[in-house]
């Protein structure tokens, strides 16, 4: 339970960050720093069980039946980055206090941001690869959020947009691969994963795996091709920067890379994708960095560059490359996130990152200065500094490795290159700003930010240095840690020093820094002259153009699609589905021959007969009367609708008849008060028919006919067969023995199948709110805002009970007196009965549906006859709060049998015997019908109470 | 009976599908009340049809389907009316609230052209 308790620890604080006031900086910033510092302080208290190539594993089986289990697994280099994580979050954490302005709505940044550190811990520390690749959806997805943190920003929204659907779609290609790879090595388990290394490499799949889950890392890490999102999510905060775009989200992607290393590197095919991809965008980021102006833009590309020499690295199928990977890893977080702050910090103070502006801040923000100016050091690789170890690691590779003759000439120069690029636009970031003559039309004067916000700027810096100069005392038996679960156990030889003697790497160091010197001075000449303002030639290569050129054609691709698979018109559709039933019904019908059964038929009562030639006349008469006649359509629906209950009575089934009356009246109450709403007829307008008209209308006449009749033909062969009885004999035999009931449909709904009345009344209470959600917008249409014709017709003078009168109370006095008063002698008669229905339900005919109904309409008829306001003056009606009632006492005695030991709403019968009562057997499934009563209650009256407020308030004209 | 309960259904049914093709939205409502009223007898029907056998179970009486009618559609259909009561209810909020927005009461929310 333990690992699981410190995943949940980030997203609790999610969610209490959530809730806390949103403007309460100092608050929220305490509580996420503390949440990541305690997550933090627990992460680096496992290190001596991970120290010697331990494994902490652990696994909580979630649904059994399917053997699933949760799998959270920390060996050596989940633990390095699991460290990053957290400390690097609770950093930020203190930063971003500082950094987000009061006016924004902060609690929403931090609940995104700690939500941000549980998917990004779930990914590290996935036991399972499927779980794996849900915290990795589940970090694109806050990413997206976080990205467009700024919502009104059209940048923002854009950067989030591209960025979600980049990573999101390389996740998708990741699950693929994954399932594959699962496949190929017969479990999900990462264990039995990385143990199945040769097996997955030989296997005819293993490509198809390989190319599917490097997208899925390749897209993360903004590697190319897949580059460009990275410099447009910048519109993001810089806190959310500096924890996302350069200690955690970016490096998933090289995590995974990472992770399979020992299953599927080693291969030429390895070599070539993983290699390729990371040469090409360490140039190429590199390049493209010198000449960016938005210091978050030269960081961006920057970074991308990096994560391409980390991906180079593992690229090179060399355990020691690979070990170098895994130490720049954790030297970029170092000093990218420094980075990134102190930009940050450059931005609050001065009011622009624009390089161009920025000149001589050393002397307004000499601290912060001299941290930036180190980290970028570490960025350029200057010796002392950690960013210069492993790229000595690199150079070393580069010179060493044994591959092709091409490649075994061209990476060293090509590594060369690339960090005479690093020192250019490090340089650029640094000195361009810091020296210089101070610039004097700055928007905000600079100054020193506040202490606090530097406190985590120097601390990064500080790691970066001590790294630096004592390399092997301070991070040795970590990165050793860290790096021997990732090449498989056995680590190669290596040393970490500063000094290696005279050799090749070091002089490919002091060739990159010298010739990056004079590189930036002869860029900032002849840009001073107003050349080389964009990249040569790359700078066309637009990503986003491509993207959103790409996302433009899709869009109207699947429109195209649409009108061409989708008719116009609701009525069109409707018809092709009923047509294409009927025919498919048809065809149906072809492998069963329609003949009758032989089973024994009851014989036909005249009085039954014609019921139902009452009730086809009803059908017939509502279907003719719906267009012009509203309200005799409604009649002629109560009556169908009174011949239905009827039949259920008449066919054993009492349970149905009472409920199909209570819901009839509920109904047609319902329809009566939306009458008023519904535009008039305007009379004297002739109802000319087209042709077109006509074939519609017999197209639609044959359909109806058509279903009808198969309905009757269906219906009428099912009749005459005998029923299958799968499951119902077990119900009768049960209902009794085990569900202490004698009413077999109620001890169904309420015992056996009471999971589904859950769902059912959650359903109701669902779409009462939605109902009153839905009428709080209502704008009723102007022509039915005025009094109702017939009220208007009385003139205003006229002494009667029908109107009010004028200037006395907002409501008709003394209106239907005697109904009124009638109604509510009622009341308390009908609440009995209401109660008796409830009570009896388990052995009776009856239950909560129908109780429920029968106490709304008893208020509805206080409603009809007393008037809305009479009536809620005097009784307190919140029926929100019966839904709410209703369904926790449902859930709650569904959970009480869990606590019980039994599975979820079991029931348990009381029986005891009380004085005067005598035996009594009080069945627990009674509290979850009391349950399903009151929010029958509830939502009946929250659905027909809103609606007939309407008419108050369009009289009161708001 | 069979007959008879076979034909109404029929009618039920046909009466309906006639009106949700109809090109007004109370006309799609009464027809989709319509419609209910049929599956629902449809789905009760199944169970096949008995008289004077409720399953409400007496002492004395063994419980099986010989002396009580099939239970198991009869809770089906209970569910069923009380769902098809909360989706009309919503239906004729969401028509009064597309009318109220449109202006007219046509089903695609807007005229036929001319």
């Amino acid at each position: 339970m333990r690992l699981a308790v410190l995943l949940l620890l980030p997203f609790a604080g999610s969610v209490a960050t959530a809730v806390l006031p949103t403007r309460a900086r100092t608050v929220l910033a305490s509580v996420a720093g503390l949440v990541s510092a305690a997550a933090a302080a627990w992460v680096i208290s496992l290190y001596p069980q991970v120290r010697d190539g331990g494994v902490l594993r652990e696994t909580i089986s979630w649904v059994p039946s399917l053997g699933l289990e949760l799998t959270f697994r920390i060996d050596g280099f989940a633990w390095m980055f699991a460290v990053l994580v957290t400390v690097i979050g609770a950093l930020v954490s203190l930063y971003a206090r500082y950094y987000m302005s009061p006016e924004d709505p902060v609690a929403r940044f931090y609940a995104f941001f700690l939500a941000f550190m549980g998917a990004m811990l779930g990914v590290v520390i996935s036991g399972n690869l499927i779980q794996l690749v849900v915290f990795w959806e589940l970090t694109s997805f806050v990413s997206f959020l976080l990205i467009g943190y700024f919502t009104h920003r059209l940048d923002a929204q854009r950067g989030a947009r591209m960025a979600l659907i980049v990573t999101g779609a390389g996740g998708l290609a990741l699950l693929g691969g994954v399932v594959i790879l699962g496949h190929i090595a017969g479990s999900y388990e990462l264990d039995a994963v990385l143990a199945a290394g040769a097996q997955v490499r030989a296997h005819p799949l293993y490509p198809l795996a390989l190319v599917l889950i490097l997208l899925g890392a390749l897209t993360k890490s903004a590697q190319f091709p897949f580059h460009f999102w990275l410099p447009h999510a910048m519109a993001a905060p810089t806190p959310v920067s500096a924890y996302l775009h350069s200690a955690t989200m970016v490096k998933a992607g090289v995590f995974l890379l990472a992770r399979l290393w020992p299953v599927l590197s080693g291969t030429e095919l390895w070599f070539w994708l993983v290699g390729g991809a990371g040469i090409a965008t360490l140039l190429l980021g590199a390049y493209l960095a010198m000449f960016q102006n938005d210091l978050k833009r030269v960081l961006a590309y920057s970074t991308v560059s990096h994560l391409g020499l980390i991906t180079l690295l593992f690229g090179l199928n060399s355990p020691l490359a690979a070990v170098a990977g895994v130490f720049h890893i954790m030297n970029h977080a170092t000093f990218k996130a420094s980075l990134f702050m102190a930009a940050g910090v450059v931005d609050h103070e001065t009011g622009t990152r624009d390089i161009r502006r920025l000149s001589g801040l050393i002397r307004s923000m000499p601290n912060t200065g001299v941290l930036a100016l180190a980290a970028s050091a570490a960025m350029a690789g200057v010796p002392l500094l950690n960013g210069f170890l492993s790229k000595e690691m690199f150079f070393a590779e580069a010179v060493f490795l044994r591959s092709h003759p091409y490649v075994e000439v061209g990476l060293p120069l090509l590594a060369t290159l690339a960090s005479i690029f690093a020192v250019v636009y490090s340089l650029r970031f640094s000195y361009d700003i810091f020296f210089g003559p101070p610039s004097t039309d700055l928007p905000r004067a600079p100054e020193e930010p506040p202490r606090w916000m530097r406190v985590p700027i120097a601390l990064l810096v500080l790691a970066c240095v001590i790294v630096g100069v004592a390399p092997a005392l301070s991070i040795g038996a970590p990165l050793a840690t860290a790096a021997r679960p990732v090449v498989g156990g056995a680590l190669p030889d290596y040393s970490l020093a500063v000094w290696h003697g005279f050799n090749l790497p070091l002089v490919m160091s002091i060739v990159a820094i010298s010739l990056g010197t004079i590189g930036y001075l002869w860029l900032r000449a002849r840009q001073a002259r107003g050349g080389l303002q964009r990249a040569p030639i790359l700078a066309r290569l637009d990503g986003k153009r491509l993207f959103e050129r790409a996302l433009v054609r899709v869009t109207r691709g699947s429109r195209r699609l649409l009108r061409l698979v989708q008719p116009e018109g609701l009525q069109t559709q409707l018809f092709v589905i009923l047509t294409v039933a009927v025919v498919l019904a048809l065809f149906a019908g072809r492998e069963v021959p329609l003949e009758w059964g032989d089973r024994a038929r009851i014989s036909a009562s005249p009085a039954f007969v014609l019921l139902w030639v009452i009730g086809a006349i009803c059908a017939v008469g509502a279907a003719v009367m719906a267009k012009f006649h509203r309200l005799v359509a409604i009649t002629l629906m109560g009556g169908a609708g009174l011949v239905t209950c009827v039949t259920f009575a008449w066919f054993s089934a009492p349970d149905l008849a009472l409920t199909q009356i209570v819901v009839e009246v509920v109904t047609t109450t319902l329809f009566l008060l939306g009458l008023r709403w519904l535009p008039m007829r305007i009379e004297g307008i002739p109802v000319q028919r087209t042709l077109a008209d006509r074939v519609r209308r017999a197209r639609h006449l044959l359909v109806a006919v058509g279903a009808g009749g198969g309905l009757a033909a269906l219906s009428y062969a099912l009749l005459t067969r005998p029923a299958p009885h799968s499951i119902s004999p077990f119900f009768l035999r049960h209902a009794l023995p085990d569900g202490g009931g004698h009413n077999v449909v109620n001890v169904m709904l309420v015992d056996f199948r009471a999971f589904d009345t859950i769902g059912e009344i959650t359903v109701l209470g669902t779409v009462a709110l939605t109902v009153f959600a839905l009428l709080r917008r209502f704008r009723p249409p102007p022509e039915t805002k005025g009094q109702p014709e017939q009220q208007g017709l009385i003139a205003a003078e006229t002494a009667t009970d029908l109107v009010r009168p004028g200037g006395a109370e907002d409501e008709p006095r003394g209106y239907v007196l005697v109904p009124s008063l009638l109604t509510r002698l009622l009341l308390p008669v009908s609440l009995v009965v209401a109660a008796y229905y409830l009570l009896r339900g388990h052995n009776a005919p009856g239950g909560g549906f129908v109780a429920g109904l029968i106490v709304s309409i008893t208020m509805l008829a206080q409603y009809m006859f007393g008037g809305a306001r009479w009536t809620e003056r005097h009784a307190r009606l919140s029926p929100v709060r019966w839904i709410a009632i209703g369904l926790l006492l449902a859930a709650l005695t569904g959970l009480g049998a869990i606590v019980a030991g039994y599975p979820f709403l079991t029931t348990h019968t009381a029986h005891l015997s009380l004085p005067l009562v005598g035996d009594v057997h009080l069945p627990s499934a009674t509290f979850f019908d009391l349950g399903v009563f009151s929010v029958v209650i509830g939502a009946t009256l929250l659905i027909l109470t809103a609606l007939a407020h309407q008419s108050i308030r369009a009289r009161r004209g708001t | 009976m069979e007959a008879v309960l076979a034909c109404v259904i029929g009618v039920l049914g046909g009466a309906g599908v006639w009106l949700v093709q109809r090109p007004r939205t109370f006309q799609v409502i009464m027809g989709l009340t319509l419609l209910s009223y049929a599956v629902n007898l449809f789905i009760f029907s199944v169970g096949s049809l008995a008289i004077d056998k409720p399953p409400v179970v007496r002492p004395g009486v063994p419980a099986d389907l010989e002396h009580y009618t099939d239970p198991m559609p009869q809770s089906l259909v209970l569910t069923a009316i009380v769902i098809s009561f909360a989706t009309t209810a919503l239906f004729l909020v969401v028509l009064l609230a597309t009318r109220g927005l449109s202006g007219t009461d046509h089903v695609d929310a807007k005229e036929d052209e001319p």
